[in-house]
């Protein structure tokens, strides 16, 4: 499974998830997990999605979700959970 | 299961605290391009270096979108090209045409330098050592991206006495050819004692010919990452500092041997080693002096610096050596003068001499490092501090080095403007005392007592 972690961070606004959805759901991502909160008026998001069945790399998403996180005015990540497992845990 | 908090902390580290991985060096063995026809040499090097790595840029940035750290250089490094057109070079401008091959191929498959340009003569010189050696300056004039370095020493062979003198004399032709740039073919040359095999970092960067065909070596960063952290521990002792230093550098080397091992996997070339550096850049933040002034210095070259220096250093190998199944290299905390900010800054101060520079060497990972000298420092001096440099090398079992720019036309107060990574430099002083007599002796030092470990 190609698990991937995204990350959206920025100033509140309606909408910023379910345009995230609506993308992953257009692009056959699905979400295992989601972890939401408002730090200091500032909306903080964690997915882990699974893009096993996205034709799309991880890099490309990546770059999609990062230009649609311009429109919304957040900033957003999407990265390969390697990165995180790597640092964290032993 | 990876949480918010962990994953915060990495994307701060990599977004606020400028957490990069340095280098992806690709190094190459050249031993099956030696050939007594120049021609031919050159055509075989052109090859095999675009062969092997056409897909090198491309990896690295596809590795860096997908796991979102940015890699700053993408590199290449080389068997010493003293060795490779040994055969083939009867003059120092037959070395320089090998010189612009390596810097059309660094120019095609897009990396930004390439190493290897290089001759170890740390006991003696063959002629082609001699001839490459002599056609540094003309090929560092002539080239934009090729690095050169010469080992002229190692603890279990002395020091070559000889070739330092030489390579005083070529740091200064390196900077009368490059005077145009402010001096800065002297960017690109270095010299070393007790050179790693593995390094991946610029200018120093070869292939060495213990290691396999082709090899893939990783050099990591995070100077800021580090001072975040000690600034989270503030006035707590100093087995609370340590711990702090040594779990950042095993989370900053994690993602090292990460994206090395990514790397190799993709490129179908084994994972050589990691290297565990703090390698600091001009930009703010990224900067191992404001480190050591974390750690306590009102600034970096007050008196305790060379302790804290030790202690760093120390520190981000125990963290970094689990971290990774392979070590080499470099590893530790470089103290460039021009690359960092915080170094600059204590120069213009007059916190920072070049004395007190060459004592944090004893104990740093390398040596006297993009430094700026008054460009009418005689060739004398400049071997004068390549020799102490080597000798605390030598007598320490550690790499030391030294890249020193006397900037022609300029003196101490004046700067001088590398750009980019290389950054900018004040000209420092140099002790104007003379050491001609001792440097024109000839021959070499002895290795020392305690190299006779057999």
């Amino acid at each position: 499974m190609k698990k991937t972690i995204i990350t959206v961070v920025g100033k509140d606004t309606v909408g910023i998830i379910a345009k995230v959805c609506t993308y992953l759901a257009d692009n056959q991502v699905n979400i295992l997990d989601i972890t939401q909160t408002i730090l200091d008026g500032y909306f903080n998001m964690m997915m882990i999605t699974d893009a096993s069945a996205c034709e799309k790399t991880t890099g490309e998403i990546a770059e999609e979700l990062n230009t649609l996180g311009e429109e919304i005015g957040v900033n957003i990540r999407c990265q390969h959970e390697d990165i995180f497992n790597k640092m964290h845990r032993i | 299961m990876i949480n918010m908090f962990e994953v915060n902390e990495t994307n701060k580290m990599i977004e606020q605290e400028n957490l990069d991985v340095r280098t992806i060096t690709l190094g190459i063995s050249l031993l099956d391009c030696i050939d007594s026809d120049l021609e031919k040499v050159n055509q075989k090097v052109y090859n095999k270096i675009t062969g092997l790595a056409k897909n090198l840029v491309q990896t690295g940035e596809d590795i860096s979108k997908e796991y979102g750290i940015p890699i700053v250089n993408k590199r290449i490094s080389v068997t010493p090209i003293a060795l490779i057109g040994g055969a083939a070079c009867k003059t120092p401008e037959d070395f320089v045409t090998l010189a612009k091959t390596l810097d059309k191929v660094a120019k095609e498959v897009g990396v930004n330098f390439i190493g290897g340009y290089s001759a170890l003569v740390s006991k003696g010189m063959t002629k082609a050592d001699e001839l490459l050696i002599r056609s540094i300056p003309q090929a560092l004039a002539e080239t934009e991206r090729v690095c050169s370095s010469v080992n002229l020493g190692s603890t279990k062979t002395g020091i070559n006495m000889d070739a330092v003198k030489l390579m005083g004399e070529m740091v200064l032709a390196t900077a009368e050819a490059t005077k145009e740039d402010d001096s800065l073919g002297c960017a690109k040359l270095v010299v070393f004692c007790n050179a790693p095999d593995d390094n991946p970092f610029m200018a120093g960067a070869f292939h060495g010919v213990t290691e396999a065909d082709a090899i893939i070596n990783v050099g990591v960063s995070g100077p800021g990452v580090v001072n975040y952290a000690l600034s989270q521990v503030r006035g707590e002792n100093f087995e609370v500092l340590c711990e702090t230093i040594k779990k950042t550098a095993f989370k900053i080397t994690r993602v090292g041997q990460l994206v090395a091992q990514e790397a190799s996997k993709r490129l179908n070339v084994p994972f050589g080693i990691v290297d565990l550096s703090l390698a600091p850049t001009p930009a703010i933040g990224d900067s191992v002096a404001q480190i050591l002034e974390e750690i306590g210095l009102e600034r970096v070259g007050a008196p305790g610096t060379t302790a804290a220096l030790a202690m760093l250093n120390d520190q981000v190998k125990k963290g970094g050596v689990m971290a990774s199944s392979y070590v080499g290299g470099l590893s530790g905390a470089f103290i460039p003068v021009s690359e960092d900010q915080g170094m600059i800054d204590a120069v213009n101060l007059g916190a920072l001499s070049l004395e007190k520079l060459e004592a944090m060497t004893c104990v740093c990972s390398v040596g006297l490092d993009m430094i700026a000298i008054p460009g009418d420092t005689p060739a004398t001096t400049i071997s004068g501090m390549i020799a102490d440099e080597m000798a605390i090398g030598m007598v320490n079992q550690k790499t030391t080095a030294v890249r020193v720019i006397p900037v022609i036309g300029k003196g101490v107060g004046e700067t001088v403007e590398f750009g980019g990574l290389l950054g900018y430099a004040p000209v420092m002083p140099v002790n104007t005392f003379r050491c001609d007599d001792f440097i024109n002796r000839g021959g070499r030092i002895p290795a020392p007592i305690h190299s006779f470990k057999n």
